[in-house]
């Protein structure tokens, strides 16, 4: 496993897997004590429709006109969110669940309208992504991580996704003490004259470009998962948010890895022939952590005051 | 009648619009959809009095400071702290909100509380020095909490929890202290202590203003109050203020006639 074909076939998908699970999982954090983890499922539903206009109007499956149209769907969705929780009066969930639930129904039928067929575009896709087949055709083994040649061959999944989640880290550690004084007390931060909605659309469009970035490469199974499963499982396990965010690292990266290993080898070690799905394992894998993590955890029971 | 008029106009025609006082109110209008919260309210708060802010539910106390710190945008008024617009001197002005406001489930120490009463000094990057810790010690062992410094919040009792909201405030070093119902649900001992720091903080020369539930308490704790139930009814030193007459007009008569005698004496 460790040698020429793992570089070439596993590792990158492993890369890209830990990467888009951390770049959803921090951002996930804030959410989940803001009760809004939800945005990151309203998000990864909204890009299919993002994605499929992008097509339609580039009349191309090349990936900026896609990104382009799904960071675009997920701006239309978070404003939508906020009117209709504002004009309707309605609470966050119930507004996400309408605009969400809608727009991906669109995306479906105008999948279906138009002419994908001859194009790798379609539902299965949009959900499970392809990690499996984002490999290193270049390399030879592991010297080829020096070789500049070598290098330039990597999937362009690869840098794209190393970059959202190098802007997700930089951002939340520029902004740390600001979003964690208004997610903890709202009306404190306004007093402080911290720029309390700013800061809660920063947090969004964080977990917006995320969340299109990775559904990108990994599909929006993963991005589901990770914007909650790490998260609510290491605040499961620590009372501290430093230490919480860390933790949920760790487990975005555990589920990653062990999620991609068990798709690959997991059926062969129990004598089937076929492997399976790499994002369904690694979503299954970080809800199986947060399960233990839920009966385990030391931090489990919530406290009455 | 002129109070109307500002407030229909939105502009300020009281004398004494040029006060320097830490907190000056004029023809203040707040509404929350079309029923008002707050009808031309007029209120000044002097420097170095403590001062309670009393009304049924729903008068618009909360409402009041929220207003003052631009939390709810006024209709029409104007409202100046120090005699600059509040935004302007934010770092002047300490606010304990409500406690039932917060996750008190949220994942944070203590001494991480308090220390949030620095975040304008700290700013985005500053790091976290041992002095900055002492400090919040001190603001702790002040409402008599330094020995919880590493607790969890959500371990606290309701009364501790609001003795760590007061030390968080003490951190921002302010000369201007709004509190908002901070005696609500807290057991007698922590009572005391709060009266006693806000007190000291008076003394200092600070301004403190308290929306106060408690009729029976407010002649011991304050100096001055305002009375309002959406507009003022009432508004001087205690003794002046609280009398048979407005207390029904700001409860519109639902009080009884034991209850006055008890507040009155």
């Amino acid at each position: 496993m460790i040698g020429a074909e793992f570089v070439a076939l596993s590792l990158p998908p492993i890369l890209i897997g830990c990467l888009a699970a951390i770049a959803c999982a921090i951002p996930g954090n804030f959410l989940l004590l803001r009760k809004q983890a939800l945005i990151g499922d309203a998000i990864s539903h909204v890009v299919l429709p993002g994605i499929v206009v992008g097509f339609l109007v580039s009349g191309t499956v090349s990936t900026w006109p896609m990104m382009l149209g799904a960071g675009g769907a997920a701006l239309v969705a978070v404003l939508l969110i906020e009117g209709i929780r504002r004009v309707g009066k309605l609470e966050p969930g119930a507004a996400m669940g309408v605009v969400f639930s809608t727009m991906f129904a669109g995306g479906v039928l105008l999948l279906e309208q138009s002419d994908t067929s001859s194009v790798h575009l379609d539902v299965q896709h949009a959900l499970y992504g392809n990690l499996e087949s984002l490999i290193w055709l270049d390399a030879t083994g592991w010297a080829s991580l020096l070789d500049a040649q070598a290098l330039a061959g990597v999937p362009p999944e690869l840098p794209r996704m190393a970059i959202t989640c190098l802007i997700v880290t930089g951002v939340t550690a520029l902004l740390w003490r600001p979003l964690k004084i208004s997610t903890f007390d709202e009306g404190f931060a306004r007093a402080l004259g911290l720029p309390v909605r700013a800061l809660g659309l920063a947090l969004v469009i964080m977990a917006a470009m995320a969340a299109v970035a990775a559904f990108d490469a990994v599909g929006s199974i993963i991005v589901i998962a990770m914007f909650i499963c790490p998260p609510a499982a290491a605040r499961l396990m620590t009372d501290r948010l430093a230490h919480q965010v860390w933790l949920s690292v760790g487990f975005a990266t555990l589920s990653a890895v062990m999620g991609y290993v068990l798709a690959g080898y997991g059926p062969l070690w129990l004598g089937f022939e076929n492997s399976v799905s790499a994002a369904g394992m690694i979503a299954t894998v970080s809800g199986l952590i947060l399960a233990l993590a839920a009966v385990l955890g030391p931090r489990r029971a919530p406290r009455v005051a | 009648m002129t109070l109307g008029l500002a407030a229909r106009d939105g502009r300020i025609v009281a004398p004494d619009d040029t006060t320097a006082a830490p907190l000056a109110v004029r023809g203040l209008t707040v509404t929350y959809g079309e029923k008002p919260a707050l009808f031309a309210l007029e209120a000044t708060f002097d420097a170095g009095v403590m001062s309670a802010i009393i009304g049924p539910n729903g008068a618009g106390k909360s409402t009041l400071l929220k207003a003052v710190l631009g939390m709810v945008t006024p209709v029409s008024g104007n409202i100046r702290a120090f005699g600059r617009p509040v935004s302007e001197v934010l770092s002047r002005i300490a606010y304990v909100p409500q406690r039932a406001t917060v996750d008190w489930d949220f994942p944070t120490r203590v001494i991480d509380v308090v220390l949030m009463g620095m975040a304008r000094e700290l700013g985005l990057l500053r790091p976290i020095r041992q002095d900055h810790r002492d400090r919040a010690v001190a603001c702790l062992s002040r409402v008599g909490m330094e020995h919880f410094a590493d607790r969890q919040i959500g371990q606290l009792s309701g009364g501790q929890q609001q003795r760590v909201f007061l030390a968080r405030a003490l951190a921002q070093g302010a000369e201007l202290y709004l509190l908002d119902e901070p005696f609500a649900g807290v057991d007698a001992a922590t009572e005391k202590t709060i009266v006693a720091v806000l007190k000291s903080l008076r003394d200092a020369g600070a301004t403190v203003v308290v929306v106060h539930h408690d009729l029976a308490t407010v002649a011991s704790y304050f100096e001055r109050a305002l009375l309002i139930n959406t507009t003022r009814i009432a508004e001087g030193p205690v003794a002046d203020v609280l009398t048979s007459e407005t207390l029904q007009a700001t409860y519109g008569g639902r009080l009884a006639q034991a209850q006055l005698a008890q507040i009155l004496g």
